[in-house]
């Protein structure tokens, strides 16, 4: 993203009914580098912003194929390859005994390529951000909703934009420093 | 999650959240049990002794470090005793965590969400309770790493068809899951007291653990996926480790061990512990925080339903175990039966039939399923039978198996049991210190309950 002074206009709502419609109408006027806030996750409004490319899906299925993969293939150079022990005549390679292994790193795996895939698509950890600026921000992450159109936005303009986000009769409006 | 747009009440029962509260009242009520709440003497005498046992525990492991396992009552032919006996104790325990935030979470039962929170941090700290009790039992502690497969001079590799690297694994994944499970469930909470904390020091290490959570609807979006995703993991994994739990026994040839009734047993035994363990926590902590409209009398009825529930499962292991005595007419699996009615342990068998089958079955009886009191004891008798479940399990199939010159007895030393009661202090002093630093209740999702949080497309 282009570093700019202002980093974009940012409006405040009291409802999430509020904020997903705004996010709807913003979405259809023509931004499109927009993001939303809200203290829990709101159905709907992922998709209001244009959002619906969601990769963490296939992170966790790599994840998780990987962990079973490298389980069995680990299990099997152990015994096969590596250290080939008779264990009461049971063949080297006795598969049915591999599969608890094989089975609880498939979960090991998928379960942290879940957590650090999720956290690595959203950018996190990341202490600092233009939108802390805001000192209304705070509540965020309490009982307001918040619609942000980013400055990188072709159609941005500080007072065009402003009004545009008035005519959604926000709580209030600021502008959000970089 | 769809799952919590449901509406609040269901037929006649009770509320999962008692009604009038906004976004901003729900946020406060949780954090400031955090924030701004003085702590109380009773906090601090409760922590004090759950300390105090903890030192006692670490004392009683110390002595263990520097005489060896010889000052357990273990010998041969019960080499398994007290530690074994324990895992098993905690680990179930640990399930209900994950089943209430996973499982519950799968078939879109909202009213968990007041109480997944500290069921998992309960799962997190009965894991590492148990966890500990295979690591002293090793003998030589600092080299239990030999466990894990890792490249080493001695050319050496685990012995992978054994149950017991099996349990290794299942362990500590499960370990490291619930970890994951509870921090990433944590975040938003983190960001709210984050946000809300007025001390410099809270502001920057809640900040910290936060990871700069903002709210973001495309990070709410992911954050959901993978949350769901990892519901979806658990649930497996939790029927999956005590399943392997029971494989440590099942495996082996030991009459009243060699049995396939035992992995569906085991989980429902671990789950109806585990239950038992939740109500145990919930009841105090939502009288003395003031929470009894977030954790209801729906949430009493519904974790003693639960408990009935699984409770018959396991009478009707018992019940399996003592047909298969008659019906497989192996002479040692017959004595067994004999032993455990009869033998030098009947007393705490016949304690376990009542514990675990006889007085949970006053659950059927609505009036106590919503008695907070009742309740209690309840699941207190509940936990001691199921710990007497694992201890006939272990000592009464090792001491007298098929040769009769190898039978013998088991008697706990002093040193097993400041072990044991040591763990129930740690396990108590982590629970404390969770209630006074973290947000017992998730409030992100307690929000998503509230009537507001409905939007229309």
């Amino acid at each position: 993203m282009k570093r700019t002074p202002v980093y974009g206009m940012m409006a405040e709502f009291d409802s999430a009914q509020h904020l997903v419609d705004a996010a709807h109408r913003t979405h259809e006027a023509g931004y499109l580098k927009i993001d939303a806030y809200s203290p829990f996750p709101v159905e709907g409004l992922a998709e209001a912003i244009g959002f619906h490319k969601n990769s963490v899906p296939l992170v966790v299925l790599i994840g998780g194929l990987l962990g079973g993969l490298s389980g069995y293939a680990l299990q099997y150079w152990i015994s096969v390859v590596s250290y080939p022990i008779n264990v009461g005549g049971k063949p080297y390679h006795s598969w049915p005994a591999f599969i608890v292994v094989t089975f609880e790193m498939t979960i090991l795996f998928g379960g942290i390529s879940a957590v650090f895939g999720m956290l690595a698509l959203n950018g996190l950890p990341m202490p600092y951000h233009p939108v802390f600026n805001v000192p209304r921000f705070a509540f965020a992450t309490k009982d307001r909703f918040f619609l942000i159109v980013f400055s990188t936005d072709p159609k941005y303009s500080p007072s065009e934009t402003r009004r545009f986000l008035e005519g959604l009769a926000p709580r209030s409006i600021s502008e959000v420093p970089s | 999650m769809d799952e919590q747009r449901q509406p609040a009440t269901i037929g006649d029962s009770a509320p999962v959240i008692e009604p009038g509260y906004t976004f901003g009242t729900v946020t406060d009520k949780i954090s400031s049990i955090v924030l701004t709440r003085p702590t109380s003497n009773g906090w601090f005498l409760g922590f004090g002794i759950a300390f105090l046992l903890t030192m006692m525990m670490l004392f009683a492991v110390g002595y263990l470090f520097v005489r060896g396992v010889g000052i357990w009552g273990v010998t041969i032919p019960i080499g398994w005793g007290f530690a074994i006996v324990n895992f098993v104790w905690w680990i179930g325990i640990g399930h209900a965590g994950t089943l209430i935030s996973a499982i519950l979470l799968l078939l879109r039962q909202s009213w968990r969400n007041s109480i997944n929170r500290f069921a998992e941090a309960m799962t997190l700290f009965a894991v590492s309770a148990a966890g500990l009790f295979p690591l002293i039992h090793v003998g030589r502690p600092w080299l239990a790493y030999w466990l894990f497969p890792y490249p080493n001079t001695m050319k050496v590799w685990p012995q992978f068809r054994s149950p017991l690297v099996w349990d290794v694994f299942a362990v500590s994944t499960y370990a490291t899951i619930s970890l994951l499970f509870w921090f990433i469930g944590l975040v938003p909470d983190l960001a709210t007291l984050r946000d809300r904390s007025t001390n410099r020091a809270a502001q920057i290490i809640y900040g910290m653990l936060a990871l700069g959570w903002r709210g973001s609807a495309r990070h709410w979006h992911r954050y959901e996926t993978a949350y769901l995703l990892l519901a979806g993991l658990a649930t497996p994994l939790v029927l999956s480790v005590h399943t392997v739990v029971s494989f440590d026994f099942a495996v082996a040839i030991v009459p009243g061990w060699h049995t396939t009734i035992f992995p569906p047993y085991f989980v429902a035994g671990a789950i109806y512990s585990g239950f038992a363990m939740v109500l145990m926590l919930a009841i105090p902590i939502r009288k003395f925080y003031g929470l009894e409209d977030f954790i209801t009398e729906r949430h009493l009825q519904n974790s003693a339903k639960v408990m009935l529930a699984t409770g018959l499962i396991v009478a009707y292991g018992y019940a399996i175990e003592g047909f298969m005595g008659w019906y497989s007419g192996n002479r040692y699996d017959a004595f067994l039966l004999w032993n455990r009615l009869h033998g030098p342990y009947a007393f705490w068998y016949w304690a376990l039939l009542a514990c675990n089958i006889f007085v949970p079955q006053v659950l059927w009886i609505r009036k106590l399923r919503t008695s907070p009191t009742a309740l209690f004891l309840i699941s207190g008798v509940i936990l001691v039978g199921m710990w007497l479940e694992r201890f006939i399990i272990v000592v009464v199939s090792l001491h007298r198996d098929f040769l009769t010159s190898s039978w013998g007895m088991y008697y706990p030393t002093r040193w097993d049991w400041m072990t044991f009661i040591g763990t129930i202090g740690m396990f108590l002093a982590a629970m404390f210190l969770f209630v006074r630093i973290l947000p017992m209740i998730s409030i992100f999702e307690m929000r998503t309950l509230l009537p507001e949080a409905e939007v229309k497309e």
